[in-house]
C-alpha cells in the first residue's frame, strides 16, 4: 500500500503541517512512498452523505453506484447513503445487500444503503426493516424518501419499531394531501407563473407531527432536506424540548430561491422546492445554530429527456454531490471547524457510521479530502462525473476545488481527478 | 415605429424646391386639372395614401369646393399590408383606411401620394384598391415626381418633376403631419455624410 | 418589436396600444367584400394544440389565413405527439418545417417559455395551464375600448376561478399596463391571497361581488368548472352562483354604461344568467369577432416585419 505525505496542509484552516497516510490510517510520523505538496490546501475529514440517489437498480441511464460514488469522492464525500427509491425498491435485504456489494466493487466511497420504511414506499405496511438492519449492508437509516410516511399511526409504529437495533426513520416531510399535483413553493412565484404551490405548511405540519411521535415514543428522528422557515422553527423548539430529532438541509436550499422557476425550466424544479429568499436565510442561520445538524446532498440526477421537457412533466431533483462543498463554502465562507461538523462528523455521528468523520489524529482511518479554498470554479454540466447533467448551477462560479479524496488511505481522487 | 417611408429618410438640411407658396400654387393647379379632366369632378372620390397622401387629397378637395362649389368624397387608402418590401425593415405600424361611405364601386378613384418615386407604393395601393371595391377608373396625383420607376406607372396629374439621384432624398413636409411649414426639400446624399 | 408573446407580461402600453391600434384596422378591414391580405404571404403559422379549444384554434386560424399566412394545425390528438414526442422533438420539427411562428395552446403552464427556447420562430401563447392567455386579454381590452373609448381609468371586475384561471392573469397584467384598475372577486379559496403581490400592486381583492358592482365600468365573469367542488374550493354550484353569479338583480347595480364580458364557454346559470348572457350590456359574441382582430395584429406585429 502506497503511503503518501502531505506536505504544507492546513488541518481545518489551522497551521501548516504534514500529514502522514500510511497502511489505511493516520500515521505518527516516518517516512512515505509519495509527496503531496499541499501548500495553501485545507485537509477536512471525508465527507459524509446521509442523502444520496444513486438510482441503481433501475435507472442506469441517469446514474449507476459506481458513477456516482466517482461524483462524490470527486466532491470530496468518503461515504454516502444511498436513498431506497430505486426499482425494485430498496424494501428487502437483497436490493440492499446489492447495492451494498456494487458500492464496494466501486470502491470509490463507502457506500451504505437506506432501506424503505414501507414496502413499495406505498406507505401501507412496514418492510422487513430488521432483515435490512442485520443484513451485509447493516442498514440504520430507513427513509420512504420521495414520499412520506404520511400516515400517522405507520410512522408512530416504525419510530418505535427501529429502536431495536438502534435504527432511525428519516423522513421526507411533504402532508400529500396539501401537495396534490405542486409544482413548486406555494407564494406569489407560484401564483404568477400560474404553477400549483408547494405550501410550506406541508412540511411544517409533518415535522410538528412527528417530532411529537418521536417524543411520545423516545425515538430517534431525522427530518431530511429541510426546506422552510417555520420547519427551523419547529425543529428548535423541538430541540429545546428534548426531543431526538436531527435535521438537514441541502445545498441548493441554502442558496436558490423560488424566483428561479421564473424560466420554466425545469433544472430548477425539486423536491422539497426552492423557497423565498426569507426561508434561505433562516436556513442559513439554522445550519450556523445547530439546529439544523447537516448538510445533505439529496444528488438527484435525472436523465435529459427528464428535464428537457415542460416543468409540470418533469422529474424533481438535483445533482449536486461535485458542487456541494463549494456551496456550502460559498454560503458560510471559510469555516472549517463548522463544515467539518456539519458535512462530515454529525452526519456520520447521526447514521452510527464509524471510520468517518473523525479527527485527522494519529491512529484514525485515513478517510479525508484535500481542497484548494483560493480556487474558482465556474460550473460545468458536461464536465461533471455523474451520469447526469441536471445541475441548477451551469455557468455560476463556485469557490473551492477538491484537490485530493483519500478512502482509508487509499486516493480516490488526486489532483482533482478520479483516479480509477 | 415609426412609419418609415422612404422617400422621407434623410435631414432637415438640403435646398427648399417648392416653397409653402409654391406647393399651395401646385396644389391649386392640380385641382383645376382634376376638374378639367373629369368633367367637374363628377363621379370621383380622392383617396390619399398614408401618411402625406391623406392632407394632399383633403386640401385638393377643400379647392376644388372652393373653385366649383363640388363635394368630392375624400377618403384613404393605407397600403402597409400590401407593400413588397415588409420583410426588408423592422414591423410598420398601420395607417388608416378610410373608404367614403359611398364606397368606390363604378367611380372614378383618384390616388394622392406626396411622392412618386419606385412606383411601388402606387402597385400596392392599386392591390388595396382591388379589395376594397371595383373603381371605373383609377388616376394618381402627387405633388412631386422624382423619377427613378421600378414598375410601368406613371401619374395623371403632377405638381412638380424634380429630377433627382437615385441617392438624394425629397422631404416632403405638411401642416398637418409635420408640425411645421408647408414645403419640398431636396438634400443629396453628400451633404448627408 | 417583439419576438415571443408568452405573457401578458411581454407587453409594455407602448406595444400594446400599438397592438389594439393595430386591431382596429384589421377589424376596419373584416367588414369588406374580400377579407383577404396577401401581408403574410409565404410565411409559415403552425397552431400546436395540446388541449381541444376549436374555439381559439379557429380564430387563430381564421387570423392567419386572411394575412395569406400558410397555416399547419398540429394537433396533439392522433399525432406522434399522443404517441408520447417530447415537446422538444415536436419543436425541432416544426423547426425543420421553417414555422415562422408557432401558436401554442399547452395543458402545461410555461411551455410556451420552453417551446420558445427550442425554436427560431415567433412563439404565441394561446393558453398555457393555469398560466397565462395573453391574446384573450388583448381581445377584452380591444372590446373594453371600443365599448367603452378608453382603457386608462376603467374600473374592471374580474369575477371567478382566478387562482386557476390564465384569461385572468393576463387581463390584470394587460389592463394594469394599460392604466385599468383591476379588482379580482371570488371566494377566497379561489382568489390567492397573494396575487397583487404576484402580478400589480395596485390589484384590489374581493369576496363581495354587490359591493362592487356600483363602481364597475366593466364586469368579466370567468367560467367556473363543476370539478372544483370535488376539491372544496366551493361547496356547491347553486351556492357558487348565489353568491358570485351575475344575474339580473346584480347587473341592475352596474351604472347605465358597464359592460359584461365573459371569455367563453359560458356555464350559463353557474356564473352568468341566460338574461344578462343576452343582455345588450353583454361583449360576448363581440369578444369572439375581436379575437381574429387582435391575432391578425398580434400576427402582423411579430411576423410582418425582418425576422
Amino acid at each position: 500500500m502506497t503511503s503518501y505525505l502531505i506536505k504544507g496542509v492546513s488541518v481545518l484552516g489551522g497551521e501548516p503541517a504534514d500529514l502522514l497516510i500510511r497502511d489505511g490510517v493516520i500515521a505518527a510520523g516516518g517516512r512515505a512512498d509519495e509527496v503531496i505538496d499541499a501548500e495553501g490546501l485545507v485537509a477536512l475529514p471525508g465527507l459524509v452523505d446521509l442523502h444520496t440517489h444513486l438510482r441503481e437498480p433501475g435507472r442506469e441511464d441517469a446514474e449507476t453506484v459506481e458513477t456516482g460514488s466517482r461524483a462524490a469522492a470527486l466532491g470530496g464525500y468518503t461515504a454516502v447513503f444511498a436513498m431506497a427509491n430505486t426499482s425494485p425498491v430498496a424494501d428487502t435485504a437483497g436490493v440492499v445487500e446489492q447495492v451494498w456489494r456494487l458500492g464496494r466493487e466501486a470502491g470509490l466511497v463507502d457506500v451504505q444503503p437506506i432501506g424503505a420504511v414501507t414496502v413499495g414506499l406505498a406507505g401501507k405496511q412496514l418492510a422487513e426493516l430488521g432483515a435490512m438492519a442485520t443484513s451485509a449492508a447493516g442498514v440504520r437509516i430507513f427513509s420512504d424518501d420521495g414520499h412520506c410516511v404520511a400516515d400517522p399511526r405507520l410512522m408512530r409504529r416504525a419510530l418505535e419499531y427501529v429502536k431495536a437495533f438502534d435504527g432511525i426513520i428519516a423522513q421526507h416531510a411533504e402532508e400529500p394531501r396539501l401537495t396534490e399535483g405542486a409544482q413548486m413553493h406555494e407564494g406569489k412565484v407560484s401564483t404568477r407563473l400560474g404553477l400549483t404551490g408547494w405550501p410550506a405548511v406541508a412540511e411544517e405540519a409533518i415535522i410538528a407531527r412527528d417530532v411529537l411521535l418521536a417524543e411520545h415514543v423516545g425515538s430517534r428522528l431525522h427530518v431530511c432536506h429541510v426546506s422552510t422557515a417555520g420547519s427551523v422553527e419547529v425543529l428548535r423548539h423541538a430541540k429545546a424540548r428534548g426531543v431526538r430529532v436531527t435535521a438537514e438541509v441541502t445545498p441548493h436550499h441554502l442558496l436558490l430561491t423560488d424566483e428561479l422557476a421564473a424560466s420554466y425550466d425545469p433544472v430548477y424544479k425539486v423536491n422539497p422546492p426552492l423557497r423565498t429568499a426569507a426561508d434561505v436565510q433562516a436556513l442559513r442561520q439554522a445550519l450556523v445554530d445547530g439546529v439544523i445538524d447537516i448538510v445533505a446532498t439529496d444528488h438527484a440526477p435525472h436523465a435529459v429527456e427528464d428535464k428537457e421537457c415542460e416543468w409540470a412533466y418533469a422529474r424533481p431533483g438535483m445533482v449536486g454531490l461535485e458542487t456541494a462543498l463549494p456551496v456550502v463554502l460559498s454560503v458560510l465562507g471559510e469555516q472549517w471547524e463548522l463544515i467539518a461538523e456539519r458535512m462530515s462528523r454529525a452526519p456520520a455521528r447521526i447514521a452510527g457510521l464509524t471510520g468517518h468523520g473523525t479527527d485527522l489524529a494519529a491512529g484514525t482511518p485515513a478517510n479525508l479530502t484535500l481542497v484548494d479554498p483560493s480556487a474558482r470554479r465556474v460550473v460545468d454540466p458536461a464536465g461533471l462525473a455523474s451520469r447526469s447533467r441536471n445541475t441548477p448551477y451551469a455557468g455560476t462560479t463556485l469557490p473551492g476545488r477538491i484537490v485530493a479524496t483519500f478512502l482509508r488511505g487509499e486516493p480516490t481522487v488526486l489532483d482533482g481527478k478520479a483516479v480509477k | 415605429m415609426a412609419s418609415l417611408r422612404d422617400t422621407h429618410i434623410g435631414n432637415a438640411q438640403g435646398k427648399t424646391v417648392l416653397s409653402s407658396a409654391d406647393l399651395h400654387r401646385v396644389v391649386d393647379r392640380i385641382a383645376h386639372q382634376i376638374l378639367e379632366k373629369t368633367s367637374g369632378a363628377t363621379g370621383t372620390v380622392l383617396l390619399g395614401i398614408p401618411t402625406r397622401g391623406v392632407p394632399l387629397a383633403r386640401r385638393l378637395a377643400a379647392r376644388i369646393h372652393a373653385f366649383e362649389g363640388i363635394d368630392v368624397p375624400v377618403g384613404a387608402l393605407d397600403i402597409t399590408l400590401y407593400r413588397d418590401d415588409l420583410r426588408l425593415h423592422a414591423t410598420r405600424a398601420l395607417g388608416k383606411t378610410e373608404i367614403p361611405g359611398a364606397g368606390i364601386d363604378g367611380r372614378r378613384v383618384i390616388l394622392v401620394d406626396d411622392v412618386l418615386f419606385s412606383g411601388r407604393t402606387v402597385r400596392a395601393a392599386l392591390d388595396a384598391l382591388n379589395d376594397v371595391g371595383r373603381p371605373s377608373s383609377v388616376q394618381l396625383a402627387v405633388l412631386v415626381d422624382r423619377g427613378h420607376r421600378e414598375l410601368p406607372i406613371r401619374a395623371d396629374y403632377v405638381g412638380k418633376n424634380i429630377p433627382t439621384a437615385q441617392s438624394e432624398n425629397v422631404r416632403v413636409s405638411l401642416a398637418e403631419t409635420d408640425g411645421g411649414v408647408d414645403e419640398v426639400r431636396l438634400s443629396g446624399s453628400e451633404e448627408t455624410r | 418589436m417583439i419576438k415571443h408573446l408568452r405573457s401578458a407580461a411581454d407587453l409594455d402600453a407602448e406595444t400594446a396600444t400599438l397592438i389594439l391600434d393595430t386591431a382596429g384596422e384589421m377589424a376596419a378591414l373584416a367588414g369588406r367584400e374580400v377579407k383577404k391580405l396577401p401581408t403574410l404571404r409565404g410565411r409559415t403559422v403552425v397552431n400546436l394544440f395540446y388541449e381541444d379549444s376549436t374555439r381559439t384554434r379557429i380564430s387563430f386560424e381564421a387570423a392567419a389565413k386572411r394575412l395569406s399566412a400558410d397555416v399547419i394545425n398540429f394537433s396533439a390528438k392522433g399525432s406522434s405527439v399522443s404517441k408520447g414526442e417530447s415537446l422538444k422533438d415536436t419543436a425541432l420539427t416544426l423547426q425543420a418545417m421553417g414555422a415562422d411562428a408557432v401558436v401554442i395552446r399547452h395543458p402545461a403552464s410555461g411551455a410556451p417559455h420552453r417551446l420558445a427556447s427550442w425554436v427560431d420562430g415567433s412563439v404565441i401563447n394561446a393558453g398555457d395551464g393555469t398560466h397565462e392567455h395573453p391574446t384573450q386579454a388583448l381581445l377584452d381590452a380591444y372590446t373594453m375600448r371600443s365599448r367603452l373609448g378608453r382603457i386608462a381609468g376603467l374600473r374592471v371586475v374580474i369575477v371567478g376561478d382566478v387562482l386557476h384561471s390564465r384569461v385572468a392573469r393576463s387581463n390584470v397584467l394587460l389592463l394594469s399596463t394599460l392604466g385599468a384598475k383591476v379588482t379580482l372577486v371570488g371566494p377566497p379559496t379561489l382568489v390567492p391571497v397573494d396575487i397583487a403581490a404576484a402580478l400589480e400592486p395596485s390589484t384590489e381583492v374581493s369576496y363581495d361581488l354587490d359591493s362592487v358592482l356600483p363602481d364597475a365600468d366593466v364586469v368579466m365573469m370567468l367560467r367556473v368548472q363543476t370539478e372544483r367542488m370535488q376539491d372544496s374550493f366551493f361547496p356547491s354550484a347553486r351556492e357558487y352562483s348565489r353568491r358570485y353569479g351575475l344575474d339580473v338583480p346584480r347587473m341592475r347595480k352596474l351604472p347605465e354604461h358597464a359592460i359584461v364580458m365573459h371569455p367563453g364557454p359560458m356555464n350559463r346559470g353557474m356564473e352568468i344568467a341566460p338574461e344578462v348572457a343576452d343582455s345588450s350590456r353583454s361583449t360576448i359574441v363581440e369578444q369572439v369577432a375581436n379575437g381574429v382582430s387582435a391575432r391578425m395584429a398580434v400576427l402582423y406585429l411579430l411576423l410582418g416585419g425582418k425576422a
